[in-house]
């Protein structure tokens, strides 16, 4: 029995903690924030140097072959950092999908290539009806001899302009079940393919809506078999739950020290405001929640390694609650900074708006804890 | 991350199930003292130290505690495996618990060989049930504003004053107390730790009737009771030190994150077979969630455990985890009980005197009580504040 981070791992965290605080610090997200792109290439570039973008690529394809508790690591100081990247959607998401559902040939040609962080991709999923079953996938691909033609659009894309490819779930098939649900790897420049940023609070993602007017895919572009991509998204649902999760308690972590530090230093009524109970207990109360947390995150990391419904159960679990806790902390937070934390000129509210973003993205609280109801058998 | 026992504990494990099979007395309610610990009659008070004993002959009490002074000097994961066991096996709370969870370590720790001599062998074999004499009716959360009395007199400490909350008092034949020995010193600084038996003459023990109609707990009065020096724990003066390291054991002991998965797991028994408003209670989506919500955090507090564990095991340091689980424990109980009593409806408030109380009224009365584990050994505000002030820094108050 030995619960937590091995030594490799303590590493890691150390290592990319440091890494981050240089290279992507408050002024940084604020710039990226601020810009109409927000993707900052040179600190990707750096990202990829590090190695991180093939943690979870097999050695075999040359990357680092490492599980979802490593994933885990990194993606808890990337939301303790903010830092813009798209590594969640294409060294994650779309790494866990092609890793599941390509083929052998296709893995051997998109793996190595995602792995060195010189191909991003991105997985085009949810739609207008913001579901996260197979309902949630009604854009069909009408199959035409040997191609397949798709039309209608995709919503809440993770960094669909910096990404070189998408992988697109379209139906091949009538129905709203998970059979006739394939998987397509589309270029960004695709003919009739066009990209609509949507304008949301949070400036630390960026999600986007892609039109399909009449896009023609070969057949060599779908990956994996025909009709079955569902069991690998739902797969991925799980890592995504896992990885947002992760952020969540990095961001949360870092939301609560900054109202710490905060508390130290402000003084009213002649003495520091955190020497009140008050402002004591707000944040004892957040960090009474932030501290077991990472037990549930890690535990459902760790769970991901074999493909099981407790592995599903641990997933919703940790983002229903990681979702919660890190937007209560950052309310918190808010507060505890008084006036100035509802500034624009001050850092808290780019966390304030992640948290937010994060509980809703891939599922709200409330739908992963009927998820973990139903896979209780309840 | 390795989430498998070790083959020795596993092996330890099934030695242990065997053991239970073959002994574990067929009706628990002869030796339940409940959670209050309210073990009544001499009867029944004999039965539960005859149990403590057999389990300790058995090697299961106190493991953890040094070979030296008859413990096995077991690991913190076998420690827990026994507990979880016990638990799983449905076995009540030992009538010792208050010495072997807080007194024997103290004395471990801080007491003389010929205290540790005299007193630890009968904590393991339930000879001789401690309690604890800390808070008074002035000092509750204030504990170190304590002013019940010892002054010197020769060889002996001269005791006056009052105790309050002080559980197993009415049976138990010794109590480890906080005593202001320096009236002159600052708080802290004027408080000592002793041994009172309970026989002295000049005790006067009052039961004190808790809001679920239990008595678990007692007021106990204290006129000249004269104190051998002997007894004194640790250095004269010198007991708040002493007291401080085993508070932590007793925040552990209120909010075992085991006794939470169990009392989850009954909760969710009780939702599978109830109706409410002509529908089963686990097909009403509002209720799934409440459910859902709480296993989630039963959940997380088990894994939780898991990385204390083995935090302890690399050395690395706990910070405020006592309170940390103290304060998140002892509330999700609560809470656990407080929906079993929206799923009961109308059945909710009917205690086990009812004949349609469910679980033989099992859970108001843990709604109750476990309102008050909340408040004792440490308010939710105290351990808010311990974790304010000792973990992220905050200054303490003007």
């Amino acid at each position: 029995m030995d619960f937590g981070l091995n030594g490799d791992q303590e590493l890691l965290a150390q290592s990319a903690r440091a890494f981050l605080e240089a290279e992507a610090p408050p002024d940084v997200i604020r710039r990226l924030g601020d810009d109409s792109v927000g993707h900052c290439a040179d600190l990707n570039a750096k990202i990829a140097r590090q190695g991180w973008n093939g943690i979870l690529v097999p050695e075999a394809h040359g990357g680092l072959g490492l599980g979802m508790l490593d994933a885990t690591v990194l993606l808890t100081e990337l939301g303790r950092s903010l830092a813009p990247s798209p590594f969640l959607a294409s060294s994650v998401l779309a790494t866990t999908l092609l890793s599941s559902a390509a083929s052998i040939a296709q893995r051997r040609h998109w793996l190595p290539q995602l792995a060195t962080g010189a191909t991003i991709a991105t997985v085009a999923w949810l739609e207008e009806s913001d579901r996260v079953d197979p309902a949630g996938v009604a854009l069909r691909a009408r199959r035409a001899r040997d191609r397949f033609r798709l039309s209608g659009s995709k919503l809440f894309v993770l960094d669909a302009h910096v990404a070189h490819v998408y992988l697109v779930a379209a139906r091949t098939a009538a129905g709203l079940g998970p059979n006739g649900v394939s998987l397509f790897a589309i270029p960004r420049d695709a003919d009739g393919l066009s990209l609509t940023p949507l304008e949301g609070f949070d400036r630390t993602r960026r999600l986007f809506e892609i039109t399909f007017d009449d896009v023609v895919v070969e057949r060599d572009q779908r990956i994996g078999r025909e009709g079955t991509a569902w069991k690998h998204l739902e797969r991925m649902l799980d890592v995504a739950c896992v990885a947002i999760a992760a952020e969540c308690q990095g961001g949360a972590e870092r939301a609560l020290s900054m109202a710490v530090e905060y508390a130290k230093m402000r003084e009213q009524f002649g003495r520091a405001i955190g020497s009140f109970q008050a402002v004591k207990h707000m944040a004892a109360e957040c960090f009474a929640e932030i501290e077991p947390s990472r037990a549930l995150v890690w535990y459902a990391a760790h769970a991901q390694g074999a493909h099981t419904r407790e592995a599903s159960r641990a997933a919703s679990m940790a983002k229903a609650r990681l979702g919660e806790v890190f937007s209560r902390t950052a309310n918190t937070a808010v507060q505890m900074h008084g006036g100035i934390g509802f500034t624009w000129e001050h850092d808290m509210h780019f966390w304030f708006k992640r948290a937010k973003a994060n509980e809703a993205l891939f599922g709200s609280p409330a739908f992963h804890r009927e998820r973990v109801a139903a896979l209780s058998g309840w | 991350m390795n989430l498998e026992f070790s083959k020795d504990d596993e092996k330890f494990r099934r030695g242990l199930r065997a053991w239970l099979r073959k002994h574990l007395p067929k009706r628990h309610d002869e030796i339940d003292g409940g959670e209050d610990l309210n073990f009544v009659g001499d009867a029944q008070i004999a039965a539960a130290k005859s149990w403590q004993r057999t389990l300790y002959e058995a090697g299961y009490v106190a493991i953890e505690w040094p070979k030296e002074h008859g413990g096995h000097g077991a690991s913190t994961v076998r420690q827990t495996i026994l507990t979880e066991e016990l638990l799983n096996h449905r076995v009540p709370g030992l009538i010792g618990q208050l010495g072997l969870q807080m007194l024997g370590p103290t004395l471990i720790r801080c007491g003389t060989t010929a205290q540790r001599k005299r007193f630890l062998p009968k904590i393991l074999t339930a000879e001789e049930i401690w309690c604890q004499g800390y808070s008074e009716p002035g000092s509750g959360s204030d504990l170190a504003s304590l002013r019940t009395s010892a002054e010197i007199d020769g060889d002996f400490f001269v005791v006056n004053g009052q105790k309050i909350w002080t559980t197993t008092a009415h049976f138990a034949d010794w109590m480890f107390c906080l005593v202001r020995t320096d009236p002159e010193a600052r708080k802290h600084e004027g408080i000592s730790y002793v041994l009172i038996d309970m026989k002295s003459p000049g005790i006067e023990v009052r039961p004190l009737m808790q809001m679920n109609g239990q008595s678990g707990f007692n007021e106990v009065f204290f006129t000249d009771v004269r104190v051998p020096r002997e007894n004194l724990v640790g250095e004269l003066h010198g007991g708040w030190a002493v007291a401080n390291t085993t508070l932590s054991h007793e925040r552990n002991m209120l909010a075992n994150p085991m006794r939470t998965q169990q009392l989850m797991a009954d909760l969710l028994r009780l939702a599978a077979r109830r109706n409410q408003n002509g529908g089963r209670v686990t097909r009403n989506p509002l209720l799934r969630q409440k459910l859902a919500d709480l296993q989630i955090k039963v959940d997380m507090m088990k894994y939780h455990s898991w990385k204390l564990l083995s935090d302890e095991a690399h050395g690395r340091p706990a910070g405020a985890a006592a309170s940390i689980n103290k304060l998140v424990t002892t509330e999700l109980n609560h809470d656990i009980c407080t929906l079993a009593l929206e799923l009961l409806g109308d059945f909710g408030p009917l205690m086990g005197r009812s004949p349609h109380a469910e679980d033989r009224g099992l859970w108001p009365r843990d709604w109750m009580f476990t309102l008050g584990m909340i408040i004792g050994g440490g308010t939710s505000q105290i351990q808010k504040n311990i974790i304010a002030e000792r973990v992220l820094g905050l200054p303490r108050g003007g």
